[in-house]
């Protein structure tokens, strides 16, 4: 690779969100760093779910720029941000699965819809995907109404991958999954991460998920990125909102 | 060094070893440019192979297992493969796509055509059956949720039999009123232009006010509100049942049959004779001004045959027959609705199917209804 590689992944600088007089970012700037894992947190209602759809570009920012693989997702052109969304994976909050189709189906439009690969040949990609995000094959026919909610977001996740993306963007992946399905869920992401070289940007509230595989944690609050480092820069931080977040009584059980 | 956006396969040999080289981009959208040349390769191979990963540029999981798959293939088939000229990242990507190879599950099985057909129909006609049954196990359901709701009124809803009124009724208004209008219209030309022939011009007054009043009005105002208002009630009680708010209805001790269907069941019920009374009066309307202009027979002509050509049956036909109308478009609208399982198409499907059922039963009904009143003489 060249020397000269920017090893910035998404680059916001003063970025500002509103919703008619509802501020929602103003002046918010974050780094995300190529190959690593970033966690965001902030109060319910912060915005965590506004970031997030707004670098992908379904909503668009009042004002500020934002970059993705070094190219503008601000003002980009429809063909522009078509090249940009085979970069990247999105994995929404309930696996946002197409009801009508079955899970490989599922698996298998970003695939008929980007690539002219062969009816055969997509298949057996559709099901390695399926396979390493840990499904039994016999999910390949299986409906989404047909799985339990970790399941469909397993079947969300291997969508996600499908294009093999370099950014995979997770909005609380782990919600509503039992601890034990929460864990297995927080070591695939880090598995799947480290072997295929992902960036990932997760939007979390689960204690286990930051301090397992985050690499970095930024914290969303007052409109802006108010801290960012790894876990120890929040331990040490005396934000009174992630004082008291990563030191409460569920902090303190999770974190030992 | 800027990586080759190309994908190709470039292949040589070196004392009695063919080697396959990927050259650069090996990535899920280029790979369809090899997908046929590496198959072929692989299955013409007899001696022994070397495949080359020194030219790749860039290799996904997709990349990684179209070389894995052409080795495995390759030593099924008893040719020796060595994968020379891998860098760490290469061999830990093969190593995950091998660690996450499985048998593909088989598309489930076509058969003939014919025995599917059969098959097929036989499923149909046990699903009709079966929905028949259901239907009127709904129907004896709303009657007793009725009969409940009646000996004590305390249970109704007002504010939501309110909305539905208005929802149902008022707003039905512009376009039931135009369309009785234009039929009334079109009935009087239509009949105006048979009837000169015989110099009967004037009995295009019974024929508008006949069939505007007892079957037409009642008719297309329930076709209309069946479309409008029969589906809407399945999409929302079937969205409803998609977000699970009808079971969670059910758990805090609300009785969906009060709280969804009779609101919308007696909505109906009493907005569709209304409704029913306001088209007759728009396609009289129509059909008087018509006959005016296209006939010269004068509004007051006309109210005096009017007069003359229909008995009060002839209206009170029409609009007793509304009521039970309204209750077939609510009580299928609600039906569907509660039909729907799991998915967005599935409300779509419902939805689809309220209308058609509602529309064919009213008209059965109404048949019914006219041999009814054929026997009983009015
Ligand atoms: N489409 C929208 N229109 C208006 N307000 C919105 C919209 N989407 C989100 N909001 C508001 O933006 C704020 C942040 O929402 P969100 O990003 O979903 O919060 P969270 O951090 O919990 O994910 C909330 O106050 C929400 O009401
Ligand atoms: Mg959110």
């Amino acid at each position: 690779m060249s020397a000269h590689h920017d090893t910035t992944a998404i680059r916001i600088r003063g970025l500002r969100t509103q919703f008619g007089p509802q501020i929602i970012h103003d002046a918010l700037d974050l780094d995300v760093r190529r190959g690593e894992v970033i966690g965001v947190v902030g109060g319910s209602g912060t915005g965590k779910s506004v970031l997030l759809r707004t670098i992908i570009g379904l909503n668009s920012p009042t004002a500020g720029s934002i970059e993705v693989l070094d190219r503008p997702v601000t003002g980009a052109t429809r063909a522009q941000m078509l090249q940009l969304e085979q970069r990247w994976g999105v994995l929404f909050q309930d696996g946002a699965l197409f009801s009508s189709l079955t899970v490989e189906e599922n698996i298998e439009v970003p695939l008929k819809e980007h690539t002219a690969m062969s009816h055969a040949f997509r298949k057996e990609v559709a099901a390695l995907k399926l396979r390493m995000v840990g499904l039994p094959m016999n999910a390949c026919h299986k409906y989404p109404s047909q799985l339990s909610g970790g399941m469909r977001k397993r079947a969300g996740l291997a969508r996600a991958l499908a294009l093999d993306p370099d950014i995979l963007f997770l909005d609380e992946p782990t919600a509503g999954l039992d601890p034990i399905g929460a864990a297995a869920f927080d070591q695939l992401i880090k598995r799947l991460q480290q072997s295929l070289g992902l960036t990932v940007f997760m939007v979390t509230h689960d204690l286990d998920s930051l301090n397992a595989i985050c690499d970095r944690i930024a914290v969303l609050a007052d409109h802006r990125v108010s801290v960012i480092g790894p876990m120890d820069v929040m331990l040490a931080s005396d934000h009174p909102w992630v004082r008291e977040y990563f030191h409460g009584p569920r902090a303190r059980a999770a974190l030992g | 060094m800027a990586a080759s956006e190309e994908t190709w396969l470039e292949t040589s040999s070196s004392d009695g070893r063919q080697i396959l080289t990927p050259v650069g981009r090996w990535a899920v959208g280029g790979l369809f440019a090899v997908e046929k040349e590496i198959r072929a390769i692989a299955e013409a191979a007899t001696g022994p192979i070397e495949i080359d990963l020194s030219q790749l540029d860039v290799l996904d999981t997709a990349g990684a297992w179209t070389i894995y798959r052409t080795a495995r293939n390759l030593e099924a088939s008893g040719v020796s493969v060595e994968l020379t000229g891998a860098s760490e990242d290469q061999i830990a990507l093969i190593e995950v796509v091998r660690a996450a190879e499985a048998e593909l599950e088989p598309d489930e099985p076509t058969g003939n055509s014919f025995v599917n057909m059969v098959e097929h129909v036989g499923k149909s006609a046990v699903e009709i059956a079966r929905e028949t049954a259901d239907l009127l196990g709904f129907f004896g359901l709303i009657l007793v949720t009725a009969a409940g709701v009646l000996v004590r009124p305390r249970k109704l809803r007002l504010t939501s039999l309110f909305h539905h009124m208005e929802e149902v009724g008022l707003n039905a208004i512009p376009i039931v009123g135009l369309m009785s209008f234009l039929i009334g219209i079109v009935l009087a030309f239509q009949g105006a232009s048979q009837l000169q022939r015989f110099g009967a011009e004037v009995f295009v007054v019974n024929l508008v006010a006949i069939s505007v009043l007892r079957e037409i009005g009642v008719l297309m105002t329930a076709i209309i509100v069946a479309g409008r208002s029969g589906s809407a009630f399945t999409a929302q009680i079937g969205s409803m049942k998609v977000n699970e708010e009808v079971d969670a209805m059910q758990t805090l001790g609300l009785n969906p049959m009060e709280v969804l269907v009779l609101p919308r069941l007696f909505a109906l019920i009493i907005t569709l004779p209304l409704l029913a009374f306001f088209a007759d009066i728009m396609g009289l309307l129509g059909g008087g001004l018509m006959a005016w202009i296209a006939l010269d027979i004068s509004p007051a002509t006309f109210i005096e045959r009017l007069r003359d050509a229909i008995g009060l049956w002839s209206f009170w036909v029409g609009i007793l027959k509304a009521p039970f109308f309204a209750f077939m478009i609510a009580m299928i609208g609600c039906y569907e609705g509660f039909q729907v399982t799991g998915s967005a198409t599935s409300v779509g499907q419902r939805t689809t199917r309220a209308v058609v059922e509602a529309i064919f039963l009213v008209i059965v009904v109404d048949a019914a209804f006219s041999i009814f009143f054929q026997v009983i003489g009015i």
